[in-house]
């Protein structure tokens, strides 16, 4: 998996409440058996016409936004689906950094399984930093993760919360599975307790 | 020992370890998979030489893709990247050796509900699915939640997730329900009070008279939607009736095994004075026949109620209402009944079961349709073959129903049902995001009595009328 410790990149404004895994990747795109290449399905249905023509207006089709590296927007950003496509489509397109007020569980998540940050700040905050990014590629933010800390293009600079373990994770590109089999020991003798317990499991 | 909530005593017998950070590997007990989030994950494996740490603990059915028309058979009936999908699984199933219900298999279905139906699903167990609508399996006192690809994969090779636990919350609906009101109102009600972020952080437990009343199909729906109220998992201690549900199925256990199972199951409940992190209570009269008018699960209201306007809202709100307002193509201050319906989809992983199609059909019987089409597709090949034998299939075929094949359908449209732009849909499905069941699409959620209300009427209406 990629690391993450610093970013200093444009930040893409969508100031939309309650932005769902339907709206992030439509059903359509989930056939593929591969991880990559959804970026240029990233919120297909806002971000082109009946006949796939780019709707100039959609944030991420603006000149200034196309090479965004973080996305600001409304509270429970990624709700409705588990499907991890949304952060595959997120990261393919080459957003990293994702800051909202709040997550929908899975994605937040399944952000972290694939190098991507989603950070949750108060909606104050996430006020600032949206009107930061509709300056465009005039305002860049930046993001560390060691620092735990966001600083506005003005220099104003933000405090956020991240799990210790995700945190460690992502710093450190480590692969879940990898470290999860160095407790094989303590799964087997769980299921060594486990059939005596519960044999008809 | 603490008083402890039922969600609190499945998570302290599934911790296979705990580090310092609170940080647990839960053990887990059934991991079911299918074609559209499992394919990355089983390529994950092949890719580092691991394998399936225990394949009969695993079981795949493909349903998101699969055409549900009787032609089905026909491999021309599926677009060719769904056929790769379908056929990746089939060939990891065989590979990695885990139990697998094929499309041509009469227990084929969605995986929510074949879970259930063949006896994976137990009360106690941890059960988790590359799938949203895992909270579904809640309904039997299970620990059940929706995973991503990378987690199917961590589960696969492991057996374990990787996992905080969340807080408790209890959502509690005392009394009875009124004549026409169903679990399908009573989980859209929630989410109505909780908003969809209301759950974000909480496993619920569901309680009160209203639930204990209710069916084990009843229950699956309610916890089905808990992931709409945007929590990790819905669950509902077992009882007798699910006891009785679970008795005899094929992967139930059996004899002595099933006695001692029972005496666990007989522990799970929630303390009298265990702690509760929020506390929701709903009095069931109080809930009525409900519709969502928008485009989030949580824009619901009573079937007599009208459109709102955007201005009624606060905060981000108001665009997200007026948003929903212009996509629905409504007029705020319209009657909820003045909606004209052009197509009806009974079915799905909330509303695909045999009570579903029973409730549907008592209100269709000897009449005829008035939208442009209606389709029921009965969430599993049994519920299928329930249904045509106790005559409900007739009867939605002779009110002018296609009587589908099973699969997840118009519920999310990635097979050929699909929605067309500005065609405004009656559906028992559980998500009524833009798009969602066919771009353009206008979905409006409801209980599969009320579907069947408007496919009758052509527009919004309230069974109770019809009763
Ligand atoms: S029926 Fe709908 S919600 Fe249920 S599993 Fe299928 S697509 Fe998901």
């Amino acid at each position: 998996m990629d690391k993450f410790d610093k970013l200093s990149g444009i930040a893409a404004p969508l100031p939309l409440i309650n932005i769902d895994t339907d709206m992030i990747i439509p059903k359509q795109f989930l056939k593929t058996i591969k991880r990559s290449g959804l970026g240029v399905n990233l919120f297909d249905e806002m971000r082109y016409d009946d006949d796939r023509n780019e709707i100039p207006t959609f944030v991420l089709n603006k000149p200034q936004y196309r090479d965004a590296e973080i996305l600001v927007a409304g509270d429970n950003f990624g709700c409705g689906s588990s499907r991890e496509h949304a952060p595959w489509a997120i990261k393919d397109f080459g957003i990293r950094c994702v800051i909202a007020p709040s997550y929908a569980d899975i994605f937040y998540s399944n952000c972290f399984k694939n190098g991507i940050l989603p950070i949750a700040l108060p909606q104050e905050q996430v006020d600032v930093l949206m009107k930061d990014a509709e300056k465009g590629s005039n305002a860049r933010i930046e993001v560390d993760l060691e620092a735990q800390t966001i600083t506005s293009s003005d220099g104003e600079v933000f405090n956020f919360e991240v799990d210790s373990f995700k945190k460690h994770c992502l710093m450190n590109g480590l692969d879940d599975i990898g470290l999860t089999l160095e407790k094989a020991s303590s799964i087997e003798s769980f299921e060594a307790q486990a059939a005596t317990a519960r044999p008809w499991v | 020992m603490s008083p402890k909530t039922l969600y609190d005593k499945i998570w302290d017998a599934h911790v296979a370890h705990e580090a310092e950070d609170g940080t647990c590997l839960l053990y887990i007990d059934r991991h079911l998979v299918h074609e559209v989030t499992s394919p990355q994950a089983f390529e994950g494996l092949r890719m580092t030489g691991r394998t399936v740490h225990d394949p009969a603990k695993t079981i795949a059915v493909p349903d998101h893709n699969v055409p549900t028309t009787l032609d089905r058979a026909n491999a021309a009936t599926m677009t060719e990247d769904s056929r790769i999908q379908v056929e990746a699984l089939d060939t990891n199933a065989k590979e990695f050796g885990i139990h697998y219900y094929p499309v041509s298999d009469v227990r084929q279905g969605i995986v929510h509900i074949v879970g259930p139906e063949q006896g994976w699903t137990l009360p106690g167990m941890t059960v988790v699915c590359g799938d949203s609508h895992t909270a579904t399996h809640g309904a039997f006192g299970s620990l059940a939640h929706g995973i991503g690809t990378s987690e199917v994969e961590h589960v696969l090779a492991t057996q374990t997730l990787i996992q905080k636990k969340s807080k408790n919350m209890k959502v509690e609906i005392t009394g009875k329900l009124r004549p026409g009101v169903t679990a399908k109102d009573i989980t859209m009600s929630v989410i109505g009070v909780t908003g969809t972020a209301g759950g974000t952080g909480y496993v619920i437990e569901y309680c009160g008279e209203a639930i204990r009343d209710l069916s084990m199909e009843g229950r699956m729906t309610v916890c089905n939607m808990a992931i709409e109220g945007g929590a990790r998992a819905g669950l509902i201690a077992p009882d007798e009736k699910t006891y009785a549900y679970c008795n005899g199925r094929p992967h139930a256990p059996k004899g002595a095994q099933w006695e001692a199972a029972l005496t666990w199951w007989k522990t799970l409940y929630s303390d009298d004075d265990a702690h509760w992190d929020k506390v929701v209570t709903l009095k069931g009269e109080d809930i009525a026949p409900s519709v969502t008018w928008g485009t989030s699960p949580e824009d619901v209201l009573p079937i007599t109620a009208t459109v709102p306007a955007a201005s009624d809202f606060k905060g981000g709100k108001v665009d997200a209402a007026q948003r929903s307002i212009e996509y629905m193509g409504l007029t705020a201050g319209m009657p909820l009944t003045d909606i004209k319906i052009d197509t009806v989809f009974i079915g799905s992983c909330t509303n695909g079961r045999i009570e579903d199609l029973r409730a549907a059909a008592a209100i269709l019987k000897g009449k005829k349709i008035a939208v442009t089409r209606a389709m029921v597709v009965p969430g599993s090949g049994l519920v299928r073959a329930q249904a045509e034998e106790e005559g409900l299939a007739q009867i939605f075929i002779d009110a002018g129903f296609e009587w589908r094949m099973a699969g997840c359908s118009m519920c999310l449209a990635m097979n050929p049902d699909q929605l067309a732009p500005g065609e405004r849909c009656a559906a028992t499905s559980n998500r009524n995001f833009e798009g969602r069941q066919g771009r353009g699409g206008r979905t409006h959620l409801m209980s599969p009595a009320m579907a069947a209300a408007a496919a009758i009427t052509g527009h919004l209406t309230d069974v109770r009328e019809m009763m």
